[in-house]
């Protein structure tokens, strides 16, 4: 039996205490909202997450290639950059992931020689933590981003009619894409 | 610390029975004088309560609207869940106070993804609730055989009703059964839920033990003790005609009944549990949406300082002018 | 040091008190308030108590006798409110509302759940208004006010948009935005409110809009829409402004003059009012139908919209025709007849094209302008062409107070149909009556407090992203100012590539004007279906 086997038969386990470990993150008073309300419109976040973690765990298992835990890692991170975590919370669940996986399946990679593959399988995941620093930074960037457009569209009326700023002719004039110059 | 509170104040409560029944022999207090100082609190209290809402006014029309509005005769408005007439009023109140409609909703269409757990979280809160209240009202009119003599025969009609399952002597009534079960529930997830045990207080237990306390001691009055029924028909009847009896040999356990029955008339007015009275009276649902069609007025409208049109065009005539816009002064 | 495990590291910041709530003091988060008022933005109304202070200072420089006032104006507003007393009597604590928050459900902040959010205040009233909660106070659940606790109400209510999901499903119809009103009001009396609503509350008292445009300065702003029209259309349209005699004043969110996705629903009104040719004129004086007064105090909210009726008796119009927005037509819908009526100096509202009496308006003579076009469809009276929008595949988000205050489901629906060929709803959980927030109304729409925006903005966005993904919606239709401006940022975050429009921009873009040249593009100026090369 290899890893991947093993893993197989405990993913049911190894995901649901994965979840169980990422909503204890948030006010116990609400996990079970969390947890329990299965709508995934009424509970995007307990969606976004429960539904994530098992395709993240099911990607790693068939050993994907890096290109598609990108927008897995994605659908969790959005949410979480925008929810009072720090950085290190806020993608710290695929920490969680590595002691979970040994915890519930540790005894038995032990037993059977595995530790090899496991060591493989967590320099994995700690290449997908590198890639959710990324991802995280680039959502708070564009919540930076989101704000400055926002500000944009409120005012560029206001300063194209103080003639602070001018078109360029011929450019598209979408307000948050057009380009700024100024006449001082 | 409210579960605690509240269970010990119910405790203190029995224990006040066997110390008074029992102990100080004060069966006509207990019996008599108890009962009747409480129900007076009751309907004093629930008058008053009512009667103080009832003097605060109405300054706004505000109802929830939950579906269409009336405005076109080739739009088929909802005239119900957004009435527009005193008749889908009183349905959208019927509906409510009878069926718990709203809490129904929690329940409604919905699109599902996975197993269905909310769906039937949310249905148990509306079924715990029909359960107990319906239980509730059924036992309370059972009780009211002390009340007449002879009995009416709805009332017995009611008890057989009750007693269809039957499963030897005496009958086993449904709704005990599914009462204690209600009272229960509808503790238990105050208690397993994290979200409600957070916002629950002892205002939230304690009625939920006294009822239960209520409902316990009946069970075992009715299947294990074994309580004197005509002696106990002979002090209600003493009641009503005013002319108090206090029958010798009525067991422990009817006082603690009644004390504890006693004890939730009292508490009734100054409780939550005046959501009985309060729905009746909530704005965002007796009211009819017809705010532009019909004039409310609110009493304690007054007028307000306002920014005039004459001040506004002192302030701004030069600009208003220049751009071409009339003025009243030049 | 020894580095801490992540779930250690997890605990240590993030695991919520095990305290109760009222024993949890409040910490104030940045991302989630709104910057404090300004002395100046108060003084201009004058509402009491202005000064200079900071939300991240701990003083926060209450008046001496701060809690004689807060507790006063408690006991004044539960004598004046039945649905206030009611409210905080009779709540069972059943939890039906806990989850149907869209702050709770995007945050998890249990605080946020609308029972705790009203036991905020609550335990305050037993404790100073109720027997049982002066004699047994915590047990009742009575807690003493303190200044920590004003901090917590000023943070929670302007964490509420007033939206009044929860109200559906509670049993006896608590109105959470009802608490919310009038927290904020007790607050104001204390000099305390949020810039982003007391500043323009100050800007509509003087100039008679949110934005403080000066007359000359709309004048010219609807220049440049006639300039846009007639490159789209080549026909001149006219508006006029402060005319008297003319048969309706036209009202409407005066952030259609700045924001660009309102900018086209303006001129989706001025085509459709110039093809139909009605009688109509706007005014500079009154030139805001929104109302920032009704999330700082009732009394503000009545001295901001006098102006409406002000300039109607002056114009001497026939009756008022309201644009597209939110809680402006929740307090028009729901306050304005008892403010101002008996409305006798204007006419029962008749629409001069069809014919057809607005019944459910014939008091206080206000018309909704989806239900004008509705009716004008309906009688055939406009020449449309929808394949103008078959670039969009639309949605329609549900604004909150035209949903739950009034019930206007169908209009902006009949019109969206006959104006686009492309319409997909959302999941029926998250439309009509059961809509959610956008996450910015009832004043919040402010940039400081973007996390907190973005977080209420979840399960909208989220449901805005299936339909995206499902049918390539790439349009949000509404008819809420509010939502141009704000679930346009709020979508850009969480389903990139949908634009939000408001419903009269899909109307002039699909309206055949009488003696138009041949459209290339449409009210943004991109290219028509089929007219990319030109």
């Amino acid at each position: 039996m290899n890893l991947r086997t093993l893993l197989e038969e405990k993913k049911s386990s190894i995901v649901k205490k994965w979840v169980h470990v990422i909503f204890e993150q948030y006010p116990p008073d609400s996990t079970n909202f969390f947890l329990t309300q299965k709508d995934r419109f009424l509970n995007p976040v307990g969606h976004a997450i429960s539904e994530g973690a098992r395709d993240i765990f099911n990607a790693l298992v068939d050993d994907s290639e890096p290109e598609k835990f990108y927008p897995l890692l994605n659908d969790i991170i959005k949410i979480k950059a925008v929810q009072d975590f720090s950085p290190s919370v806020a993608i710290s669940f695929l920490f969680l992931l590595k002691k979970v996986i040994r915890v519930e399946a540790g005894a038995e990679i032990a037993r059977r020689n595995l530790t090899p593959e496991l060591e493989a399988l967590e320099s994995r995941i700690d290449q997908l933590i590198l890639l959710s620093f990324d991802i995280y930074s680039k959502f708070r960037e564009r919540i930076f981003e989101i704000k400055n457009d926002e500000f944009r569209r409120m005012t560029f009326r206001l300063l194209q009619r103080a003639n602070l700023i001018c078109e360029i002719e011929g450019e598209k004039t979408t307000p948050g894409e057009e380009t700024v110059i100024t006449n001082k | 610390m409210g579960i605690l509170f509240s269970f010990f104040a119910v405790v203190a409560l029995i224990v006040v029975v066997f110390v008074g029944v029992q102990g100080a022999n004060l069966h006509y207090l207990f019996g008599v004088i108890i009962p009747f100082a409480a129900f007076i609190t009751f309907i004093v209290g629930i008058v008053y309560r009512v009667f103080r809402w009832g003097k605060v006014p109405v300054p706004f029309r505000i109802p929830t609207t939950g579906g269409q509005q009336t405005s076109f005769p080739w739009i088929k408005a909802s005239r119900i869940d957004n009435p527009s007439s005193a008749l889908g009023v009183a349905v959208r109140m019927a509906l409510e106070v009878l069926l718990f409609r709203s809490l129904f909703r929690n329940m409604r269409s919905e699109l599902r993804d996975g197993p269905k757990l909310s769906y039937a979280s949310s249905k148990w809160l509306w079924l715990g609730g029909i359960a107990f209240h319906y239980t509730f009202l059924i036992i309370l009119i059972r009780h009211m055989r002390l009340f007449f003599e002879p009995v009416p025969g709805i009332i017995k009609i009611a008890e057989s009703l009750d007693g269809f399952f039957q499963v030897g002597a005496p009958v086993v009534y449904v709704t005990d059964v599914v009462f204690l079960g209600a009272v229960t529930f509808l503790f238990l997830r105050r208690v397993v839920i994290p979200q409600l045990r957070y916002i629950s207080l002892a205002a939230d237990y304690f009625p939920l033990f006294l009822i239960g306390g209520i409902g316990v001691t009946g069970v075992l009055m009715r299947y294990f003790f074994k309580t004197d029924v005509v002696g106990i028909k002979e002090l209600t009847m003493g009641w009503i005609t005013f002319s108090p009896v206090v029958p010798q040999g009525i067991h422990i356990i009817f006082y603690v009944h009644l004390f504890l029955v006693s004890s939730l008339l009292a508490y009734f007015p100054m409780s939550k549990l005046m959501h009985m009275a309060g729905v009746f009276l909530s704005p965002t649902r007796n009211l009819a949406n017809t705010n532009r069609a019909e004039l409310h007025v609110n009493p304690w409208n007054y007028p307000v300082k306002v920014h005039t049109y004459e001040e506004y065009e002192d302030d701004y005539r030069e600009f208003m002018k220049s751009a071409g816009l009339p003025v009243e002064k030049e | 040091m020894a580095v801490q495990k992540p779930e250690e590291l997890s605990k240590v910041v993030y695991t919520f008190p095990s305290t109760p709530w009222m024993d949890t003091p409040v910490e104030i988060k940045k991302g989630i308030f709104c910057w404090g008022n300004k002395e100046k933005s108060l003084k201009a109304v004058g509402f009491p108590n202005p000064r200079q202070w900071s939300v991240t200072d701990e003083d926060w420089k209450l008046p001496d006798n701060w809690k004689e006032i807060f507790i006063e104006g408690l006991r004044e507003r539960v004598d004046k409110y039945r649905s206030f007393r009611l409210f905080l009597d009779i709540c069972v604590r059943c939890g039906a509302c806990a989850d149907k928050c869209h702050f709770y459900i995007g945050g998890g902040d249990p605080k946020n759940m609308p029972v705790l959010r009203a036991e905020l205040l609550r335990s305050i009233y037993r404790k100073y208004c109720t027997t049982s909660g002066k004699i047994m106070g915590k047990v009742a659940g009575a807690r003493e006010l303190t200044t920590s606790v004003i901090k917590e109400l000023w943070y929670y209510a302007y964490q509420c948009t007033e939206c009044r999901r929860c109200s559906l499903f509670c049993p006896y119809g608590i109105d959470t935005a009802e608490i919310t009103i009038l927290i904020r009001e007790l607050v104001n009396l204390l000099g305390l409110n949020i810039e982003w609503i007391a500043g323009p509350v100050a800007n509509c008292w003087k100039t008679g809009n949110h934005m403080g445009l000066l007359p000359h300065t709309i004048i010219d702003i609807v220049s440049e829409f006639k300039e846009a029209i007639y490159q789209v259309t080549g026909l001149k349209v006219d508006l006029s402004y402060n005319r008297k005699g003319a048969e309706i004043l036209f009202v409407h969110p005066s952030g259609e003059y700045f924001d660009p996705n309102g900018n086209v629903t303006f001129m989706g009104y001025m085509m459709l009012f110039h093809e139909i040719g009605l009688d109509v004129t706007l005014s500079t004086y009154s030139s805001e139908g929104g109302n920032f007064g009704f999330f700082t105090s009732n009394e503000m909210a009545k001295r901001l919209h006098s102006k409406i009726y002000a300039e109607a008796k002056r114009l001497k119009v026939k009756w008022i025709l309201g644009g597209e927005c939110g809680h402006m037509w929740r307090v028009w819908h729901q306050y304005h007849n008892t403010w101002f009526g008996p409305v006798d100096y204007l006419e029962e509202p008749v629409s001069p094209i069809t014919g057809t009496k607005f019944e459910n308006a014939k008091s206080n003579k206000i018309v909704h302008i989806t239900e004008f076009t509705a009716d004008l469809i309906r009688h055939g009276k406009l020449n449309l062409d929808p394949k103008r929008n078959d670039k969009y595949v639309v949605t329609f988000h549900d604004s909150c107070n035209t949903s739950r205050a009034m019930g206007l489901f169908e209009e902006p629906r009949y019109i969206i149909k006959n104006v686009c060929n492309n319409f997909y709803e959302m999941p029926p959980q998250t439309i009509r009556e059961n809509t959610f927030c956008c996450g910015s109304g009832s004043g919040l729409n402010a940039s400081e407090n973007m996390e907190l925006r973005l977080r209420g903005a979840l399960p909208r966005g989220n449901a805005v992203r299936h339909v995206r993904d499902k049918f390539g919606v790439n349009t949000l239709a509404n008819i809420c100012q509010i939502d141009r401006a704000t679930l346009q940022t709020l979508v850009d975050y969480w389903a990139k590539g949908v634009a939000v429009r408001g419903v009269h921009e899909l109307v002039g873009n699909a309206l055949v004007m009488k003696g138009e040249k041949e459209r290339t593009t449409d009210l943004r100026g991109d290219p028509l279906p089929g007219k990319e090369g030109e």
